[in-house]
């Protein structure tokens, strides 16, 4: 893991290390900055997917529970009007399709990001714990990788102008 | 610049910068930080005393709501023909105040509004506490609020359904998912805040609530890309939900036919208004804030300015919102609709009418001028005075519209009573109380988007304005 002390630094030393061929890395930093997780090779989520699936799930419940409420459950014959008067149900389904993608963005977030994760090897690194949520910028270079040799890698992270490389204790 | 000399600092930057000078990602997490992690003894005086102020306002509600549960909605004004009195005046009110919240933290956040960063939290937690106290007057309304959950639609052995095409069921549906987005959207923005004060935290009970809150964030990259889509996304749905909560708040109103309420202009002018009152209500809670925490230099004058214009813009729309009124009443040529806004303008209200036009149209003219939007008092009291208004407005909606009924045999007056006031200022009080308590124990400004804002300017600002410069010192 080497720390940086600048954001474009980590975005170069990361795009440095996926040409140099490593896949398995992970880049950290305080907030979040453009372009990096193209740069460790991360390319596509699925949260605008899921946000979808959520939104359609609710407007088509939504109308589903009116329908049945007002046809089958409870019909209510107001001066003969149709029991099927859907534009008065379009403000309770639009109400419904906003909660469940709001609900599915939210939770589908942090599913996929695995989040909660009481434990993570990474806060092990004393100098990570204290400011890679705050000032400092870190790219770890995972011992999974099939590129990863201890010294090799250390002697490559070290090359990319670091404050500083450690290894990331299990 | 050191970290102490940066809490007592407070150099406003001037009305065209949107944050001060000499910050770096360090010192801007200390600053925001510090406000939550300063010791108890070094709290300012004025917070103390607010927050007192604020729980003997907030016993008024206890009070006043264990009266109405023990005696009944009898011990409130509301007499037929007005049934509707300060219960639904105060939830209008309130959940209007709400809305700026959202618009700031979504509209903004989709037009990419620079400005935007150092209010957001701030305004979506006045979202949150302001849609709760709104939420407390249609049960207490209720009569029977312990038989609430009747209006959700579940299998229950009465066989009994709520009516999907009232629009007091819409309303519960419109507000239940306006408080759980908005809950959502907040705190999906504190989470890598949380994670900065876990690992700032000097005590360890600050280190543990913090790093549960933050559930083990540690700023990956693929963690940050899938984050800010979802970010974007609730801002994206955000958006049409504030636009929709105070449509159907107004449907309340327009699907009746009740001359005064029975007009299509109320979604659009109902919804410019409750984003003219939440700013007010910003900008009535941000002054002090930044005064007692020298956050001068994060909430700048520009800050100020923007939200005065966005007052003065929303303002004009309300205006023309009354202009339409009352042509509508006369141009539609029925006598109902005529008497109604004669009786507004010179019936028994016209008192509050009046002052509601001098509040919301008179007023807030003043701040076409700079100089009033540059003066921190002038502001304030523009602030108040456009609160007060707004108040009145949904009072002058409500009471005229109901005290005088299509058959003169039915006329009535509408007094409040003194558990009226209480409720009212229980809830002000409760609001508050809330607030003061969100300012001390969570970062009110973000600390990650702040940090972006640096890094975006840091290029060419490098010379002037980020470097600490002693002249400009304190």
């Amino acid at each position: 893991m080497a720390r940086f002390e600048e954001p474009e630094q980590l975005l170069e030393a990361a795009n440095k290390a996926y040409s140099a061929g490593y896949r398995k890395m992970d880049a950290y930093s305080p907030m979040p900055i453009e372009g990096l997780a193209e740069a460790i090779g991360f390319k596509r989520h699925f949260v605008s997917l899921v946000v979808l699936l959520g939104g359609l799930t609710g407007c088509v419940g939504g109308f589903t529970l009116l329908w049945w409420i007002a046809v089958i459950a409870y019909p209510h014959n107001v001066g003969g009007r149709p029991f099927v008067s859907w534009p008065m149900f379009i403000p309770i389904t639009f109400e419904c399709t906003i909660l469940l993608a709001a609900l599915s963005s939210a939770i589908g977030m942090l599913a996929m990001n695995k989040l909660p994760q009481p434990y993570h090897p990474v806060f092990n690194l004393q100098s990570f714990a204290e400011r890679a949520s705050i000032d400092r910028f870190f790219l770890c270079i995972e011992a999974e990788d099939p590129k990863f040799d201890r010294e090799k890698t250390k002697a490559f992270l070290e090359e990319l102008d670091p404050e500083e490389v450690a290894e990331v204790e299990k | 610049m050191k970290t102490e000399e940066l809490e007592k600092r407070a150099i406003d930057p001037g009305p065209d910068k949107i944050i001060g000078p000499g910050y770096d990602f360090a010192t801007v997490t200390d600053k925001i930080g510090g406000v939550v992690f300063q010791p108890i003894e070094k709290t300012p005086r004025q917070w103390w005393v607010t927050l007192l102020l604020a729980f003997i306002g907030l016993q008024g509600l206890l009070a006043g709501g264990f009266w109405l549960l023990y005696k009944g909605v009898g011990v409130w004004g509301i007499v037929i023909p007005v049934a509707w009195g300060f219960a639904i005046v105060n939830f209008v009110w309130w959940i209007g105040i709400g809305h700026a919240g959202t618009l700031i933290s979504a509209i903004l956040l989709l037009l990419r509004q620079d400005w935007r960063t150092s209010i957001n939290r701030f305004s979506e937690a006045m979202t949150l506490f302001a849609v709760a106290q709104a939420g407390m007057f249609p049960i207490l309304h209720m009569g029977r609020p312990w038989l609430g959950y009747w209006l959700v639609p579940y299998p229950n052995s009465m066989w009994l359904w709520p009516q999907p095409r009232s629009p007091l069921v819409w309303d519960v549906f419109a507000v239940t998912t306006y408080l759980t987005v908005s809950l959502i959207f907040w705190f999906i923005g504190l989470i890598p805040d949380l994670a900065s004060m876990r690992d700032r935290a000097k005590k360890k009970w600050q280190a543990v609530t913090f790093g549960l809150l933050a559930m083990g964030w540690r700023g990956s990259a693929r963690h940050w890309s899938r984050y800010q889509m979802a970010y974007l996304l609730l801002g994206g749905l955000a958006t049409p939900l504030v636009v929709s909560v105070h449509t159907v708040v107004s449907f309340d109103f327009a699907i009746s036919l009740l001359p005064g309420w029975h007009t299509t202009i109320f979604p659009p002018y109902f919804v410019a208004g409750a984003i003219y009152s939440g700013f007010a209500m910003v900008v009535t809670l941000a002054i002090p804030t930044r005064k007692w925490w020298h956050l001068e230099d994060l909430i700048t004058m520009r800050h100020l300015d923007c939200m005065a214009k966005l007052m003065l813009g929303t303002g004009l729309i309300v205006a023309y919102g009354y202009m339409m009124e009352a042509f509508m009443s006369w141009y539609s040529g029925n006598p109902h609709e005529m008497f109604m806004y004669m009786n507004r303008a010179t019936g028994p209200y016209a008192f509050f009418f009046w002052m509601l036009i001098l509040c919301n149209i008179l007023i807030p003219q003043s701040l076409w001028l700079k100089s009033v939007r540059q003066s921190i008092p002038k502001l304030f009291f523009v602030s108040i005075v456009v609160n007060i208004g707004m108040w009145l407005e949904r009072f002058i909606i409500v009471i005229t519209s109901l005290h005088r009924d299509f058959l003169p045999s039915s006329w009535g007056m509408y007094y409040p009573t003194q558990w009226d006031w209480a409720v009212l200022a229980g809830t002000l009080g409760f609001f508050l109380f809330l607030m003061t308590l969100f300012v001390r124990t969570l970062p009110s400004i973000s600390i990650f988007e702040v940090r972006e804002v640096l890094h975006h300017l840091a290029p060419h600002a490098v010379d002037d304005d980020m470097s600490p410069s002693p002249a400009r010192g304190d």
